[in-house]
């Protein structure tokens, strides 16, 4: 294992990919399985799941790349989804965006400092009559205000 | 006596406090030693009104909304499991005139029964359509689809019967159908809600699907943004295959039919039927050069129906009332209904099943009453991302595929996002050619690079850097992408630029029409 990436639970992927290897198409959902298990896709399970399907590890690596959904390294403990599509930006999503990255201090697909939280874009969470909306951990929030935002980010600050 | 108390499991009733306000319910009842049964319903479409609440009487469901948790014990000291008074309290919920004024065929269910239970759905009409076409040809089936005059509801509107009709005759050892569930669009939350408030009906249009083109297998390509969709899908198959309506010999008929939910990652462009298919092959989701068709060469290569929600969830209707009866629903060559959805800057933002022919201006002002900030509504964007926006003067234009097509605009999903008149229209196309390259699937030049110049040209012309110039590099780009995508994405990606230009040239520093100007 490359001692420049954290460790993961080389069994429990490996427990993955053979539960899931003989589905039709099965990549995607061990990808999914790995990542809702663990977090992440950790770049050394490559090699792993390109033995299992046949397939190589460029195929693999490119399939990962190619999925805004999918990330490489570890998350922050919590995942915070802006929307930015239109209906959301017709009621004010921009400025609330603005507000996240200047309260959290990170852009999108960074984490803060103390780790707490994943800063992700989404385009459109299907809330579209109660815009702005944001989906934390996969909870869906709608009409979220910068206050109630801020209560939010208090709020997954002091989790675990 | 037991009284029914309904509270949405409806993801956006949920984002606004429903499971809050369920448990608040739940305790206060135990409190006080009532007995209700508290049934999780799929969302009526009302959603200025979630969380509502609604009981069961004997004049029918009265609703409250929007109840907070903190409104629970003050509605029991109204007696609202009685129907009680109360400044929350709707009336009758059926006679909301929002609900009243709407024609309800393929959303007949949602709000009213509880989602994933088979005996609520038998109860409420279900599986009438599946029983039918048990005793139909596969060629009747096909054919009483063709006649309702169906077109697929995802966007493109090809019509539905004579997609089924080509996989029908294609001779293979495997035909598949395939749910298209990634629903992206901006504005559009419709398959959502059916998926999450009557998940059975779609289940039933698949199986009806797979029984009339022969297929045995069908997948639900579920976007990875709908998480409680997906529960709903899966605890509904469970329902489903233990009831004998899924699996090897569906209701002792000897045919075969089964569906798996597959979840996608976050992409776009996915929502394309050939990327789709890609996806589900476990690779990335590239575009495919058609020919060949899905309905030929489709799904692991074999013949596949690809069908949006709404398209497969209007199928068990036709096939219990009957094609002629569908048909009899619209205006000119778009039959039947649409799930209208209002979105964005609108005051009453929802869901409004009515026949195609409605005018812009009446689900604006009629059904949605307007802005929410109370501003006056400058544009909407309808059908997405891809879409026109559409300035006021057109507004009394019919919501038809074919009108709207014939003004440069487009219907798509059937979602309206509004914007009042703050909105800055350049940089909404800038953000449509943005979004165009962030979601680009790379395969062809016009949508990989086009839309990366797009956004370039957009921002040299907001700085005023020779914007005559800049307009007509613009429609040339536009131009390009149009004619030279190999699919929507960049084929289409021009029309939310090309009408903000049109309709709104003087947010580009354009004093008049764009056209003149350039």
């Amino acid at each position: 294992m490359n001692s420049t990436q954290p460790a993961w639970d080389r069994d429990t992927v490996l427990g993955i990919i053979d539960a899931l290897k003989h589905k039709p198409g099965a990549l995607m959902p061990i990808l999914h399985g790995i990542q809702d298990s663990i977090g992440y896709v950790p770049p050394d399970s490559v090699p792993l799941m390109a033995e299992a399907l046949n397939l190589s590890r460029a195929e693999v690596h490119g399939t990962i790349t190619f999925y805004h959904h999918f990330r490489t390294t570890p998350p922050g403990r919590h995942k915070l989804e802006i929307c930015r599509a239109e209906a959301c930006q017709a009621m004010g999503a921009n400025r609330l965006v603005a507000h996240a990255r200047k309260t959290l201090g990170v852009d999108f697909h960074e984490t803060t400092a103390d780790g707490a939280i994943s800063l992700e874009a989404v385009y459109c969470l299907g809330n579209c009559a109660c815009s702005p909306a944001v989906m934390v951990d996969g909870e869906l929030l709608g009409s979220v205000s910068q206050e109630s935002f801020d209560e939010l980010v208090g709020t997954l600050r002091s989790q675990p | 006596m037991t009284i029914k108390v309904y509270i949405p499991r409806d993801s956006a009733s949920i984002s606004l406090g429903a499971d809050k306000v369920a448990r608040a319910i739940a305790f206060e009842a135990a409190r006080r030693g009532a007995t209700i049964e508290l049934v999780r319903n799929g969302s009526r479409g009302m959603f200025w009104l979630e969380p509502m609440v609604e009981v069961s009487t004997p004049e029918g469901r009265v609703a409250y909304g929007p109840v907070k948790p903190d409104d629970v014990a003050e509605l029991f000291e109204a007696d609202f499991l009685y129907g009680g008074q109360h400044h929350l309290n709707l009336g009758l919920t059926e006679d909301i005139p929002y609900f009243a004024k709407q024609q309800r065929l393929t959303f007949a269910r949602v709000g009213i029964t509880d989602p994933v239970s088979i005996d609520d759905y038998l109860a409420h009409d279900g599986y009438r359509g599946l029983a039918n076409a048990l005793k139909m040809t596969p060629a009747d089936i096909v054919e009483e689809v063709t006649t309702s005059g169906l077109r697929g509801r995802g966007g493109a509107a090809f019509p539905t019967g004579i997609k089924w009709r080509t996989v029908l005759g294609a001779q293979a050892d495997q035909k598949y159908i395939v749910c298209n569930a990634d629903e992206g669009d901006s504005g559009t939350f419709s398959d959502r809600m059916i998926m999450e408030g009557d998940p059975l009906v779609l289940i039933e249009g698949m199986t009806i699907a797979g029984l009339a083109v022969g297929a045995t297998m069908g997948y639900i390509y579920l976007r990875s943004e709908y998480p409680y969709a997906e529960v709903a899908l899966n605890e509904a198959i469970a329902a489903a295959n233990a009831r004998g309506y899924l699996g090897d010999d569906i209701l002792g008929s000897g045919k075969t039919f089964h569906l798996e939910v597959r979840r996608g990652a976050g992409a776009y462009v996915c929502g394309e039927e050939t990327s789709l298919l890609e996806s589900l092959e476990g690779k990335r989701g590239m575009v495919r050069f058609k020919p060949p068709l899905p309905a030929l060469e489709g799904l692991f290569g074999k013949p596949t129906v690809v069908n949006n929600v709404i398209s497969l969830a209007s199928v068990p209707i036709i096939l219990d009332q009957g094609g002629a009866n569908y048909q009899e629903y619209g205006v000119g060559r778009s039959r039947g209904t649409l799930p209208f959805q209002l979105a964005g800057n609108i005051k009453y933002g929802g869901l409004v099943e009515a026949a195609f022919g409605l005018s812009i201006r009446e689900l604006l002002y009629d059904f949605g009453g307007g802005s929410r900030t109370g501003r006056p509504i400058r544009a909407v964007q309808i059908g997405g991302p891809l879409g026109a926006y559409v300035p006021e003067s057109q507004f009394d234009l019919p919501l038809d595929y074919e009108e709207l097509g014939k003004n440069d605009a487009m219907l798509g999903h059937g979602g309206l996002v509004v914007f009042d008149d703050t909105v800055d229209m350049a940089q909404m196309a800038r953000f449509g050619m943005e979004f165009c390259a962030i979601e680009s699937c790379g395969k062809c030049t016009p949508c990989r690079i086009g839309s990366t110049r797009g956004v370039e040209v957009i921002d040299r012309m907001v700085e005023g850097k020779d914007r005559p110039k800049q307009v007509i590099l613009l429609r040339e780009l536009c131009d390009t992408m149009l004619s030279g995508s190999l699919c929507a994405l960049g084929g289409m990606a021009p029309f939310p630029v090309l009408s903000a230009l049109n309709h709104f040239p003087e947010d580009f520093g354009l004093a008049e029409p764009a056209d003149k100007a350039a």
